[in-house]
């Protein structure tokens, strides 16, 4: 039997905020609102946002689909109008979802793009993605914001200066004609100053997982509180309120010695803090979680949780220079950083955050995260002697996703980690 | 003048030598002379000439190559032609380069430019960002700040600094090499028996492992011989291969599709050394800007150019159109996100033009084509026996 999940009160905000999204989707066309379909990694919120415009994120609504068991039909019908087998299955869940009338994670019906705009940043896929909903979308305007790759582990003044000039001569005017509403600077630039405010919680939030025990699970609890930072609402005082409150929550969890919260209650023992690299499977969450949380294994890290930003180096939005800083916002997501850089910012998270070990988790049909992975993961394991497990399974696909050798292979890694234990306390004796 | 045999001989050992000598031996003739390694789709090679270097082709090890380190590098469900690549690295196939591009196509190859970083591979590597933006005050000015970043890197080994004359110099020799090879389709459009695919791929491929100046020389000679109505007519359909440009497709399988009754009278295997369609200007004070030009204004169609101002399906269509083909072939390399997203997108526009297609995918390493043999012939056939019906396009 299936137990209820154990809710905090961020995440009811959360939800609130949420529905709030989708209730304002399906009332666009009667309140006039334009519609933008943009993507997590580099989406332009706060610009979004000074042009009054809703966002739809096709990958959000896949990864609900997903959760509440719909993206095996959508894929298959994809499948049926000639997509891949092999190719990003939140692409086909999408086009599914699409050609099955477009109703919602939360069953309301989301409303056709305005906008199709696309920065993509870190993804060629993206692109591609975007290629498609044209041919289905043939009113949609196409902003295309080209973001440079961090080939060198650098953003340099070239490629932030290009990004700027396609928002003051692409963007920015095609904003404008589409919504009817002129760019007002002054207006993004408060986006922006909230915009750093969330950044500052949300980066204090991921620190804690230096207390022993972590209060939060940064990664399958991470990914929710992801979710207000990157779905829209960067850049609004509901996301700071978020964020404040959701630390408060955990402050108070460190205060009384508190594991995370999972969805079946407290977790009672931390055994293993652990780094984790990739994204989540979402077909089959919360077995996926629960393998971990039977084990005692905590994630302290992960760098799925820094696909829509990374804002542990320190890099915050700046008002001061708007277009310049939504230009390094793009350039600086996780799967825009070189793999050296990936390499380098995984490394300062095992160390950070006293790892005892890191574990990939290899999406079948994500590119972008996959390919270089192996090599990653043993220049890690060389660096830090730590030891690394490799697991796999797809976005949304159920057809790629095994919970038995999934938790075959977890619970050889975990007693690898338990005999690491004995070894070392054994040595310290 | 050499044979015709003559030439398609050198050119098969050219465009399959994974040792890459004559590159090799071309570097050791002079001081100074660099060679830089150039991944799929397209690169723009004449800045690499003008700085006194060779561009080479690097398309993976096909089925030439085991695999044994590679697989190490990338999962099942990659494509293969990244652990090919790094294979050749580490065994030293190219421990003559000095520098290594990536060009901008789709997430495998430009994460495979961070493992060459990591694995410190040659003097340097460079991901070259091509750009999606096509204004050339934004997008083009961009641009020619990566090939200046290119020729950084190649200053910094031989000390040369690019001069303008050098560079419209290599831009004329590349204008040539060009004409030289769409005469070659040309002349197969019309008469596709008097050279067949097989060879036209070999003296292709050859010349992005050698000199261009070399090329043009075997070029001119294949242009003279295929004027002479050589070669015996046979009952075939005329076809398009689409969607093959990164991971190249082995040479059995190239011969394989001919062999079933098709002949291929364009196709995209070697994308880049056509993907500029007409000259660059050589007669520029601004060179860089001219190839920059080239590339936003004058570029095929490609999966990983973005293209909703200029859609491609409608490009492909006239492509199948001029040449006066019957079908396309869509020839995807397994896992290749860039050509199997598109798919979708030809297949519905086709479906609705009344192109016929069949598609199939491949791998680089593999060399039994019976089961796509017996596909493609069967397309073939079908294809024969309606030959009468109308084609309903409308492009």
């Amino acid at each position: 039997m299936t137990q209820e999940a154990q809710k905090e009160r961020s995440m009811i905000l959360q939800k609130e905020m949420i529905d709030g999204l989708f209730n304002d989707l399906a009332k666009a066309k009667e309140t006039g609102k334009k519609v933008c379909y943009t993507f997590i990694p580099g989406n332009l919120s706060e610009l979004i946002r000074t042009f009054d415009m809703l966002p739809v994120y096709p990958e959000i609504n896949a990864l609900q689909s997903a959760m509440r068991k719909k993206s095996a039909a959508y894929i298959k019908e994809a499948e049926r109008n000639a997509h891949s087998e092999d190719v990003c299955t939140y692409v086909k869940c999408d086009v599914g979802m699409m050609m099955k009338g477009n109703i919602g994670p939360t069953g309301l019906k989301i409303p056709e793009p305005d906008i199709l705009l696309l920065s993509y940043t870190g993804c060629f896929t993206f692109l591609k993605w975007f290629e498609t909903l044209k041919r289905e979308y043939p009113n949609a305007k196409v902003i295309m914001v080209h973001t440079p790759y961090q080939e060198n582990g650098v953003m340099t003044p070239e490629m932030t200066e290009y990004m700027v000039k396609q928002f003051k001569e692409e963007v920015i005017p095609q904003m404008e004609a589409v919504t009817g509403i002129k760019y007002d600077e002054e207006k993004l630039k408060r986006h922006l100053v909230l915009a750093k405010e969330a950044q500052d919680w949300i980066t204090k939030i991921f620190d804690t997982t230096k207390h022993r025990p972590s209060p939060i699970d940064a990664y399958f609890a991470g990914v929710y509180y992801i979710g207000p930072i990157n779905i829209g609402f960067r850049g609004t005082q509901e996301a700071v309120d978020y964020y404040k409150e959701l630390y408060s929550e955990i402050q108070e969890r460190i205060r009384l010695g508190l594991g995370p919260i999972t969805p079946e209650g407290e977790m009672k023992e931390e055994k293993y803090r652990l780094v984790v690299e990739g994204p989540p499977n979402w077909t089959s969450f919360r077995e996926f979680w629960k393998i971990f949380y039977d084990m005692g294994a905590v994630i302290v890290a992960s760098s799925y949780t820094k696909v829509g930003g990374v804002y542990d180096m320190g890099w915050r939005h700046d008002s001061t220079r708007p277009l310049e800083s939504l230009a390094e916002y793009c350039m600086n997501c996780y799967t825009n950083l070189n793999i050296p850089q990936r390499i380098d910012l995984l490394s300062k998270c095992i160390t950070e955050y006293q790892a005892d070990g890191y574990i990939t988790n290899s999406i079948k049909s994500c590119n972008s995260f996959s390919a270089g992975q192996l090599p990653m993961m043993r220049e890690i394991e060389d660096r830090l002697e730590v030891p690394v497990g490799f697991i796999e399974s797809d976005l949304v696909d159920p057809r790629y996703f095994s919970y038995s050798n999934i938790k075959n292979r977890l619970e050889s890694y975990f007693q690898m980690l338990e005999q690491r234990k004995v070894i070392h306390e054994s040595e310290e004796v | 003048m050499k044979t015709l045999k003559e030439i398609i001989d050198i050119c098969k050992f050219q465009a399959f030598d994974l040792n890459f000598t004559r590159a090799k031996e071309w570097k050791l003739e002079k001081d100074g002379r660099v060679l830089v390694g150039y991944m799929p789709i397209y690169f723009p090679r004449e800045i690499i000439h003008a700085a006194g270097g060779m561009a080479v082709g690097i398309f993976g090890g096909g089925d030439r190559k085991q695999i044994i380190k590679g697989d190490a590098y990338y999962q099942s469900y990659i494509c293969h032609i990244p652990r090919s690549i790094i294979e050749l690295a580490l065994d030293k196939h190219m421990a003559h380069f000095d520098g290594f591009i990536f060009p901008s196509i789709c997430d495998v190859i430009r994460n495979l430019s961070g493992i060459f970083k990591q694995q410190k591979i040659g003097k340097f590597v460079k991901y070259m960002d091509f750009p999606q933006n096509f204004l050339p005050e934004i997008g083009g000015v961009f641009y020619q700040q990566e090939m200046q970043h290119v020729l950084k890197y190649i200053k910094e080994i031989n000390g040369i600094d690019v001069t303008i004359d050098a560079l419209n110099h290599a831009i004329d020799l590349y204008n040539k090499n060009r004409k030289m090879i769409s005469y070659i389709y040309n002349i197969r459009q019309d008469f596709p028996w008097r050279l067949s695919i097989e060879d036209v791929y070999y003296i292709v491929r050859a010349g992005t492992v050698m000199p261009v100046e070399e090329h043009n020389e075997l070029l001119e000679q294949v242009c003279e011989h295929i004027k002479e109505n050589i070669g015996v007519p046979q009952d075939k359909i005329k076809v398009v291969i689409s969607g093959a440009f990164c991971e190249q497709p082995a040479i059995g399988l190239i011969k394989a599709i001919e062999e079933a009754g098709c002949y291929v009278v364009d196709d995209d295997y070697m994308l880049g050394s056509r993907m500029i369609l007409g000259d660059i200007d050589a007669s520029s004070n601004n060179p860089l800007e001219a190839i920059s030009n080239s590339y936003i204004k004058q570029s095929q169609y490609s999966s990983s150019i973005y293209d909703v101002n200029n859609p491609k399906e409608y490009r492909l269509a006239k492509i199948v159109e001029s040449r006066g083909a019957t079908g396309v072939i869509f020839a995807a390399a397994s896992f290749c996100d860039p050509s199997l997203l598109d798919a979708p997108i030809f297949q519905n526009a086709f479906n609705k033009m009344g192109i016929r297609y069949i598609s199939f995918q491949y791998s680089e390493n593999i060399n039994q084509y019976k089961v796509i043999k017996e596909q493609v012939g069967a397309f073939s056939d079908s294809i024969k026996l309606w030959e009468d019906e109308p084609v309903t396009a409308v492009i």
